[in-house]
């Protein structure tokens, strides 16, 4: 190996680095409020890259129909509910508004506007818009009224609903993979090593992701009181933090990471309606060295497994998945002798 | 006479088929500081966290303000003014003490109130000892620090009623008393203040009327005059040499 192909290897590993970096911050964060191991944080990916490819290829995305689906189920389940709680006539306005109104608004935009014919930033912004709230609702369907469950259970849970959004995924967007064009043409030489404009928009906007992470978990009040639900869950509850709704914060955060990287890694790679898991158990496996709880440690895990699996593609590319997801055995057996074991706060 | 801050009446909670809590009735006033005395295990920690909203209650109701309250959740608790601070503080560890008076304001401020930063400083004035530590994690303070955190925390919600949970549990005679001091001067603020202790001599001595808990019934009351001269709380609960 050469010194032009070392380069062009690293910056291969960084690039996916930088995505398993920032799933890996989301499912850092996910578990440390809700104790939930989000198996699906990468069918976001999957789905925010596909919305948008629909959207290039003039078709209906069918997350659209997930969402508006999702919103019928989550306006029923608050109707049959709202009668045994106080102030509920608010609350319910607001969750009907949420779950029928805007998935109407968002259909009538892309079933009359024919977003096909937009420009790239407004299609993007548009997938979002269809995505991320996936987030929260899933949260408000699965996972709240599973609250008090046992990490187990919601591990197990978490693998049901990753399961049944591949499948969704299968059904919505088909078995064939796409690719939507770069965000910039442009390229630069380094020596002689071309860096397309595409991986800069990849690391810049992951490295502005991240920024703009800490600077929400330590600034903002919000970000304040999600950390304070992750490392006191019963104190933060008597400061009035709803454990409800820190939990859909962070799903929200999660779906919004997943689909923005999902759009960013589009251009360079083909997704297929199931690429999101194989990316996610990658972030996943970073979230593990910095053992689901350091967000650092998770983002340097992240960069580790990104660069192994270039380089390991290049020496032994048939092993290369065996050799990144090998890497979870010494991490663990490390973590395991130096760190102590902390017990769950349950009783 | 106003309706009382708190009125509990025949409020029963069950942990499954166990009752811990058979038909208590309390009442707090404005301005007052209330003590629930008993042994360990008399339910004093249920009374609190039912009326809180952590605890499902299996009978008897609670007013706030005057207000029945029902089904409630913990969150709408602390909306309307009541504050508990835990027995086992629940502090924030990992957050700066700073961090962790903030968050005592969170639903004030998310009710629109903007004025935690006076507050802040308020509570320093209360404890000085925590604006010295004001940068430090809240893990590494010592235990007396950290139950003038957990108190300084529940006063940046300006509640209308602070529930305390053993405030003196596992701490120094000297600390203890210093806590105690800061809770009998609270009442100046207005606050009332429902005291759950197992140090009934210092808890007696602050308050104005006092609840003998025992197995999960009020087994007395009255005001803590009455209470510190019956005998039979003297002999349990106070101990010999009772007055000092």
């Amino acid at each position: 190996m050469d010194i032009q192909i070392a380069l062009l290897l690293a910056q291969d590993g960084i690039v996916n680095g930088a995505i398993y970096a920032l799933l890996a911050l989301a499912l850092v964060l996910v578990f440390a409020v809700t104790r939930v191991i989000f198996i699906p944080q990468g069918e976001f990916l999957a789905f925010g890259a596909l919305t948008l490819a629909s959207f290039q290829a003039a078709k209906v995305p069918g997350t659209l129909w997930l969402l508006i689906g999702m919103g019928i189920a989550i306006s029923i389940i608050e109707l049959a509910s709202s009668s045994r709680l106080r102030g509920g006539r608010r609350r319910l306005t607001f969750a009907l508004g949420w779950n029928l109104a805007y998935p109407a608004v968002l259909a009538a935009i892309v079933l009359l506007a024919k977003p096909g014919d937009w420009p790239l930033v407004l299609q993007v912004v548009l997938a979002l818009a269809l995505v991320v709230p996936l987030g929260p609702m899933i949260y408000r369907l699965v996972y709240q009224p599973l609250a008090s469950a046992s990490v187990l259970v919601l591990l197990i849970v978490s693998v049901a609903v990753h399961l049944a959004l591949v499948g969704l995924g299968l059904l919505f967007f088909g078995a064939e993979g796409s690719r939507t064009p770069a965000f910039s043409e442009a390229s630069f030489s380094l020596g002689d090593v071309t860096i397309t404009g595409q991986t800069l928009w990849v690391i810049g906007a992951s490295l502005l992701l991240i920024v703009g992470l800490y600077l929400f978990f330590e600034r903002s009040l919000w970000g304040k009181a999600l950390r304070a639900t992750a490392i006191n869950r019963v104190g933060a509850q008597l400061m009035g933090i709803s454990t409800t709704q820190a939990g859909k914060l962070c799903f929200l955060l999660a779906a919004a990471i997943g689909a923005m990287s999902g759009i960013l890694v589009a251009p360079i790679t083909t997704i297929y309606y199931d690429t999101g898991f194989l990316v996610g158990l990658k972030g996943f496996v970073a979230a593990i060295v910095g053992g689901m709880v350091s967000y650092p440690l998770a983002a340097a895990g992240a960069i580790l497994v990104g660069l192994l699996e270039s380089f390991s593609s290049f020496w032994a590319s048939a092993f290369k998945e065996v050799i990144v997801f090998t890497l979870i055995i010494p991490v663990l057996l490390w973590r395991s002798m130096t760190t102590r074991h902390v017990e769950e706060e349950e009783e | 006479m106003d309706a009382p801050i708190l009125a509990v009446d025949e409020l029963c909670v069950a942990y499954g088929k166990v009752e811990a809590l058979h038909h208590v009735s309390l009442t707090v006033r404005a301005g007052e500081i209330v003590t629930v005395i008993g042994p360990n295990g008399a339910g004093k920690t249920t009374l609190l966290s039912a009326i809180m909203g952590v605890l499902p209650r299996s009978s008897g109701s609670v007013a706030f303000l005057g207000v029945e309250q029902g089904d409630v959740e913990v969150e709408r608790m602390v909306a309307l003014g009541m504050t508990l601070v835990p027995e086992k503080r629940e502090l924030f560890g990992d957050m700066s003490v700073e961090d962790n008076l903030l968050l005592g304001a969170f639903m004030r401020r998310r009710l629109g109130h903007r004025d935690e930063q006076q507050t802040m400083a308020e509570v320093f004035g209360i404890f000085p000892r925590l604006k010295e530590r004001r940068g430090q994690r809240a893990g590494t303070l010592s235990g007396g620090e950290r139950q003038m955190l957990a108190v300084g925390r529940a006063l940046m919600a300006k509640p209308r009623l602070l529930m305390l949970d053993e405030p003196s549990l596992g701490l120094a005679p000297l600390i203890v008393r210093e806590i105690f001091h800061v809770i009998g001067n609270l009442r100046k603020t207005g606050v009332a203040i429902l005291l759950v202790e197992q140090n009934a001599r210092a808890a007696l001595r602050i308050a104005d009327v006092g609840y003998v808990l025992e197995t999960g019934e009020v087994a007395m009351s009255g005001s803590s005059e009455e209470l510190e001269g019956n005998p039979r709380i003297v002999e349990s609960y106070l101990g010999l040499g009772g007055k000092r």
